[in-house]
């Protein structure tokens, strides 16, 4: 397939929004590895196992597998697995054969998102997912969403990253003139694989996304300062205020905009999406408004790179592609990305 | 909410009314380029051709 951005493994990935994951059986594909998400009855923890039977390869997530307790029934022939994957009865015998079990994969359940570790197990430690707090702090709201894309992940990481698309693809909801028009500054943080992207508009047109929901009728200051933890957790601060007003806070309204994107085939990304505010947080038009007006936004780019998938696919191979400035942090990203999934690849080195 | 920077930051300012790229490597080297592409090739290329008293482009 052309344009096939390599997967990063020994990485936290969101497989779903925290309000997703519950008794019933989820199946995600994450990395390219189906996977199998329910919570414990008892305490309520996410579990996240292979979506395979070791029987027949029946997958766990469709019906009629089901749960029994914390265990999971197969339903195919009732194979059935604790929370550890380990398979605890197979029918009509008393023995179960040692290699009858399935993978669990670790998980972190941070600030409303279920992550797992994609990789080697042993390397997983929760204290390196990347955290998008406001998500599921007090004062904040928040709406939210996934969308599946038919699209290789870098497409959309491509997307995410240079924001003066908003002009052309989201004009009339995010989109105005200036956005498109407004020099960057692009940051690296080579240790920490973050790539940021700031763009500062000191008297822009205010968009319908903002005008409506803000009540801001003229023209204002806007930042979009973007933070990219590369691979998968996007972070759009996002600042309004009346033009002149910059700096005065009190006027200012700050929202996170934050997406996850997580691989999910070649060729197909997961597109978790929020808006959260720390203003106007008991207006219920306000939230739907926003709801409403960012899916349609996130629909727009997930039509725009289903075609644009469509479209690489009938190019020839070693087509070419020219990038400009707005591209500086596109092309950033790319490179974290080319060695993640370097460093992902390579064998552990045995500890002695 | 923001990540604090941890190391080693590579910084390109796209210079506003121009069509200019200016770079700054971690170790203080800086350089002007009017493409993405070069200026990462330049960028990454440390320490190869990155003179510190900002002689670089």
């Amino acid at each position: 397939m052309p344009h096939t951005t390599a997967f990063a493994r020994n990485q936290w990935y969101v497989a779903a929004h925290a309000h997703e994951v519950g008794r019933e059986l989820l199946g995600r594909t994450v990395l390219g590895e189906p996977l199998v998400l329910y919570r414990t009855e008892e305490d309520g923890t996410a579990v996240a196992l292979h979506d395979r039977c070791v029987h027949r390869r029946y997958p766990l997530s469709e019906a009629p597998t089901r749960l029994d307790g914390d265990r999971i029934v197969c339903g195919y022939h009732g194979f059935t697995y604790d929370t550890t994957g380990t398979c605890v009865y197979v029918p009509g015998q008393k023995r179960v054969p040692r290699t009858a079990r399935v993978a669990s994969y670790p998980v972190a359940e941070r600030d409303s998102l279920v992550w797992v570790w994609i990789g080697d197990p042993a390397l997983a430690d929760p204290d390196a997912v990347p955290r998008a707090r406001h998500l599921d702090s007090p004062g904040w709201v928040t709406v939210r969403g996934m969308e599946p894309i038919d699209c290789d992940y870098g497409l959309l990481v491509d997307n995410l990253l240079d924001l003066s698309h908003e002009t052309y693809l989201h004009g009339g909801y995010i989109g105005t003139p200036e956005v498109a028009e407004t020099p960057i500054t692009t940051e690296v943080d080579e240790d920490a694989g973050i790539v940021r992207v700031g763009r500062h508009m000191a008297d822009a047109e205010c968009p319908p996304f903002y005008a409506r929901s803000t009540g801001l009728a003229g023209r204002i200051s806007r930042r979009q300062d973007i933070e990219y933890h590369a691979p998968c957790l996007y972070l759009l601060h996002s600042r309004i205020a009346p033009a002149g007003a910059d700096g005065d806070d009190s006027r200012a309204f700050r929202t996170e905009i934050t997406y996850a994107i997580t691989p999910s085939a070649d060729g197909r990304v997961y597109d978790f999406w929020a808006v959260s505010r720390d203003w106007a947080t008991d207006d219920a038009e306000v939230t739907e408004f926003l709801r409403a007006n960012n899916h349609t936004v996130v629909m727009q780019d997930v039509d725009a790179l289903n075609l644009l998938q469509r479209s690489l696919g009938a190019e020839r191979a070693g087509y070419q592609e020219l990038s400009i400035n707005i591209d500086t942090g596109g092309l950033a990203a790319r490179r974290i990305l080319a060695r993640l999934a370097e460093e992902g690849d390579k064998p552990v080195e045995p500890v002695s | 909410m923001t990540a604090a920077r941890t190391g080693e930051v590579y910084r390109v300012d796209w210079l506003p009314g121009t069509d200019v790229l200016h770079g700054t490597c971690h170790c203080g080297a800086e350089h002007t380029a009017e493409d993405p592409v070069a200026m990462w090739a330049w960028m990454l290329a440390h320490p190869d051709g990155h003179d510190p008293r900002g002689n670089g482009s």
